[in-house]
């Protein structure tokens, strides 16, 4: 499904991660972007859980795990429970411009596996806010960020109108 | 008489970020509930601890805003404590009003804090004047938040007829409407919102991908399959298509959205006291989007109601983010009683 709200050169960039290892690499940028906003967030339920992001749009599956120092590739490619959706959705549910309920209902958010910790994960996240991980991003990413989010946000708006 | 209407905006916040959210786009007043099973949307992950209830408190009454909180679970003797104690909780933190279903915790509450004002939640399924005076004279309720299996004119006699406020639905995912009296999902997977605080809880749904569309089942009973341009609901039997008699069907009801937009001008008229929006269990970005919407037309309908219209960007915006392919004035707008 082509989303022709968002911005492409971001799009363009996610879509070369599958040259490369694609759990490391994403691990690789979870930590780099998220993990100080998020590593005082209750992990201990979750700890030895293993999680894949499965990226419809690529067919990149990243498989990965919670550890006290933060996220960590996991080499057996398993998992408890998989999210699936395209690049562009994943960004716009990191960018807070969708909710993730409106795109299960519209089939382009798929858990599958342990639904429970699929939701554990989505309402954890949610509790963080948005302030926090801009904070914690490099400044020039924050404001890159900040960008694409009040754009995307102003397309919701004219695309309603 | 009907009385002066206040016309507040309730909306959900499963989170402080959903909370702020609701507060920065204008909601009057926020509801919310502690992480566990005193409140009927209990889901991993989800809700308050303390700090952020008093974080949750501090920002909403800052700029004005009311923070009502639900405790409509129906505690079980062993377990009775935890109630109290949120109740006792909630007073400490200064919430503006518990909603409450369960009688013995009205009476609990009415007793230990006698100047908490009190709500009748959903949950303890009051659907005649008869019912929400009973609650007003035992245990001192001010508000009562109606079923939605009322038509307006029934509303309107309730409204005339009782000192309480009226809150209604105004928006959001629609179940089969019996609240405080369902057993499907104790039927299915043994848990109940009434005591486990969620219906279809997580541990019991599984989704998965086949070749023949995307199965939900929910205690391992298929409850539904979707094609891949189906839309999907949410995982509770209600919504679930059934094989009945060779033909496979929505056999409760089908997936669908209250949306009660059109017909503010008379709520307002009736002098509704608050409209809820359904959804705590949703994100920041959907409490935005809606809080937004129903700010507008609440403000349109105050300022003129015999002139008020409403936005088909309204419509398109709260379409976009609803359950269900259609929304529906559910049973306010019916004529049969």
């Amino acid at each position: 499904m082509r989303l022709p709200n968002f911005p492409q050169p971001l799009a363009r960039v996610l879509r070369r991660l599958p040259a490369l290892p694609a759990s490391a690499s994403l691990v690789a940028l979870l930590n780099l972007v998220a993990w100080k906003s998020l590593k005082d967030l209750d992990w201990a339920p979750l700890r030895g859980r293993r999680f894949c992001v499965h990226l419809r749009d690529t067919g990149l599956r990243a498989y990965f795990s919670v550890s006290r120092h933060g996220f960590v590739t996991e080499v057996n490619e398993q998992a408890d429970v998989t999210f699936t959706a395209t690049t562009e959705d994943f960004a716009r549910l990191a960018l807070r411009v969708d909710d993730p309920d409106t795109l299960f209902f519209n089939r382009r958010l798929l858990i599958e596996g342990n639904t429970d910790l699929g939701l554990r994960v989505k309402n954890m996240l949610d509790a963080v806010e948005l302030e926090t991980v801009m904070q914690h991003l490099p400044a020039a990413l924050s404001r890159v960020v900040a960008n694409v989010r009040l754009k995307a946000q102003q397309r919701e708006i004219a695309g309603a109108h | 008489m009907l009385p002066e209407p206040l016309l507040e905006l309730i909306c959900p916040a499963g989170s402080l970020p959903a909370l702020k959210a609701a507060v920065d786009h204008g909601a009057d007043g926020v509801y919310l509930g502690l992480k566990d099973n005193t409140n009927a949307r209990n889901f991993s992950g989800l809700n308050f601890d303390e700090k952020s209830l008093a974080e949750g408190i501090r920002y909403a009454q800052a700029k004005g805003r009311k923070v009502l909180m639900a405790l409509n679970t129906y505690p079980q003797p062993a377990t009775l404590s935890r109630w109290h104690a949120a109740v006792d909780k909630a007073t400490e933190l200064g919430v503006d009003a518990v909603i409450l279903a369960d009688p013995g915790l009205m009476a609990y509450a009415n007793r230990t804090h006698p100047d908490l004002r009190l709500h009748l939640s959903v949950q303890g399924s009051a659907t005649s004047y008869e019912a929400v005076n009973f609650y007003r004279e035992r245990f001192g309720i001010r508000r009562a938040v109606l079923p939605r299996v009322l038509s307006l004119p029934q509303v309107e006699n309730v409204i005339r007829n009782t000192e309480a406020e009226i809150e209604l639905f105004g928006f959001g995912g629609l179940c089969v409407m019996v609240e405080g009296r369902c057993l499907l999902s104790s039927y299915a997977c043994g848990d109940s919102p009434n005591t486990f605080g969620a219906c279809s809880p997580g541990h019991a749904v599984r989704w998965q991908q086949t070749d023949k569309g995307m199965e939900t089942r929910l205690n391992g009973i298929l409850i539904d399959r979707y094609a891949d341009n189906e839309k999907a609901g949410y995982p509770t039997l209600c919504k679930g298509r059934f094989e009945v008699q060779g033909d496979t069907y929505y056999a409760l009801e089908e997936p669908t959205s209250l949306n009660t937009l059109e017909m503010l001008p008379e709520m307002h008229r009736l002098g509704v006291a608050a409209i809820k929006i359904e959804g705590r269990q949703r994100s920041p970005a959907y409490v935005a989007q809606v809080t937004q919407v129903w700010r507008a037309a609440i403000d349109a309908v105050k300022k003129s109601a015999a002139t008020f219209a409403v936005q088909p960007a309204w419509h398109a915006q709260l379409d976009k983010i609803s359950e269900g392919s259609m929304h529906t004035l559910g049973a306010y707008y019916r004529p049969w009683k």
